[in-house]
């Protein structure tokens, strides 16, 4: 690669589904489950309060920080609705979508050649944002049957045998498998991060799509406020994805840091998104409620369907996403994700995106309309039957 | 409202065993519920939104609202009235309102004129039949809660982490 780029960048791994992704962006007529973002449009009360503000003029920049009645507001809905109390001046900052959180975290504490554990199958973004930021990442690999779940012992084990090991990263409920913590889960975890003293940086913007137990955010556990930073955003739950408004609470020194590195490259989130945002903090649990009980229905549904085909599927206890194996047809992931699409139109993401060793996995977002799901079941079940020689599984 | 009736309500060719997928439960248990909520009444019809005004040769068709006044009657009050007026097979809807009138009164017709028809000779001559204002219907944007503008293709794309 050319010299003109940097060493670190041209040493990222590329996306190794690159290719793939392409093909289905130049597909027609495509059922897909292979977005990572809700089916419903924004509500419409959200909508109306951005363009509200546009009509009122608020088209400034606001604080680095972000406006403080959002602040406010995020202030509130966490003491009220997890009993976490955060200074909206310096324990809190408003950001673009979580992903900037994520980059700003990892610039603000890693120096050369300090690690972070980072739990897979995870998030694309996690790995290569560490290594920007001059770090290292440690890869825990969760077991599938253990329903992917970070094991206390594993980030132990990692201690034990790594030196320099400053944070771990979680992402509970999780992209891609879904799978989640209870309070009790959590708090195992806890006593182990504490034992090393580690940073956690907790990326929890599913938290809305929480299906079989309230969910506990990490900083709410006893003693874990000063050492977590929390991230969350609205574009999961509140179906905001393209307005891109995160937030990030956690100890002043850490957020001091990060307001540094997001003033100078960011200045602040978009205007209108945190317009937005007050809104749908304030007035908008109903449609967050309606929009949970959709997706419980289509989980239901979709696992059912998956386990019928074959197609071995633990039940998400979170997000959208099912991350079911394909063993059983005989493929592999990327071959079974190419053939579906180009046969049949579906479009699933190969698990290989999300780690390694996940060469049978497939994520599949039910994030779809009940009729999509459908019509993507009955492809899937046709193209599976054109499989010759299915293996045992 | 349970999950089952707001399945049907938004889509009533959704089936038992479809149903009982997305609720996790038996098959047999939600025909059972349905059959009961069948004979209850509770589930009173199952009908078929028709956006008329896509029909290209359809029968012409004109909608009115029409706002009825009534003198209550003694013991019976609205309902005897209000019964002798839904009997119409003209009449689509009819309601008992609050508020400046008594009935609120959906009619359908081919014309205009066979709907001030009858207006004038059926329902104005009613006996306790005080007024009537009709409201001429002119575009339907939404109704039982689905807006009739055709859906834009969605934005997203079809593929993302």
């Amino acid at each position: 690669m050319s010299e003109r780029i940097s060493k670190v960048v041209q040493d990222l791994p590329p996306s190794g589904i690159r290719k793939f992704f392409d093909l289905v962006l130049g597909m027609k007529d495509v059922v897909s489950l292979g977005v990572g973002e809700p089916d419903f449009v924004t509500p419409w009360n959200i909508r109306e309060k951005a363009i509200d503000s546009l009509e009122q003029g608020y088209t400034s920049y606001t604080s680095n920080k972000g406006l403080v009645e959002f602040r406010k507001e995020i202030a509130h809905f966490l003491k009220s609705r997890y009993d976490l109390h955060y200074d909206v001046e310096q324990e809190m900052l408003i950001t673009v979508g979580v992903s900037e959180g994520v980059v700003l975290v990892m610039r603000a504490i890693l120096n050369p050649g300090e690690k972070v554990i980072v739990v897979e199958p995870s998030y694309v973004s996690y790995k290569p944002m560490t290594v920007l930021a001059g770090g290292e990442a440690v890869v825990i690999a969760t077991k599938a049957e253990k329903g992917f779940k970070l094991q206390p012992e594993d980030i132990e084990k990692v201690c034990r045998s790594h030196k320099n090991v400053k944070a771990i990263l979680i992402n509970y409920p999780c992209n891609p498998t879904g799978t989640s913590y209870t309070r009790k889960e959590l708090l195992a975890i806890s006593r182990v991060v504490r034992k090393y003293d580690l940073i956690v940086i907790s990326d929890e913007v599913y938290d809305e799509l929480s299906f079989e137990f309230d969910h506990t955010p990490f900083p709410s556990l006893p003693g874990m406020k000063d050492r977590t930073v929390y991230l969350n955003g609205l574009s999961k739950g509140y179906a905001m994805t393209g307005s891109r408004i995160g937030w990030v609470c956690g100890p002043k020194d850490i957020v001091a840091a990060m307001t540094k590195i997001h003033q100078y490259t960011i200045m602040c989130a978009p205007i209108t998104g945190q317009m937005a945002g007050i809104e749908a903090l304030r007035n908008s649990r109903k449609s967050v409620v309606e929009m949970r009980k959709e997706y419980i229905r289509r989980r239901r549904f979709i696992v059912d369907s998956l386990n019928e085909m074959g197609l071995s599927c633990h039940v998400p206890q979170g997000t959208f996403y099912v991350f079911p194996s394909v063993r059983s047809t005989g493929q592999d992931a990327l071959t079974f994700a190419e053939t579906l699409l180009m046969k049949k139109r579906v479009a699933i993401v190969p698990g290989t995106a999300f780690g390694s060793g996940l060469e049978y996995h497939v994520r599949m977002a039910f994030a779809s309309s009940y009729d999509s799901l459908k019509e993507a079941v009955k492809r899937m079940k046709e193209y599976i039957q054109t499989i010759p020689s299915q293996g045992n599984s | 409202m349970d999950e089952i009736l707001q399945i049907l309500e938004s889509d009533a060719r959704t089936t038992a065993e479809e149903i009982a997928k997305l609720t996790g439960q038996s098959v047999v248990s939600v025909k059972k519920t349905i059959k009961s909520y069948e004979k209850s009444g509770i589930i009173a019809k199952y009908k078929t939104v028709i956006n008329r005004s896509l029909l290209d040769n359809g029968d012409p068709f004109v909608l009115a609202l029409i706002e009825v006044g009534i003198m209550p009657q003694k013991d019976v009050g609205f309902d005897h009235i209000a019964e002798r007026i839904y009997q119409f097979p003209e009449v689509r809807t009819c309601y008992l309102m609050s508020g400046t009138y008594d009935l609120l009164v959906i009619i359908e017709g081919e014309t205009i004129q066979t709907v001030a028809d009858f207006v004038a000779s059926k329902l104005s001559p009613m006996p306790h039949v005080r007024s009537t204002t009709t409201h001429f219907l002119l575009k339907k944007y939404k109704e039982d809660g689905h807006i009739f503008k055709k859906k834009d293709r969605s934005r997203r794309l079809n593929i993302g982490y």
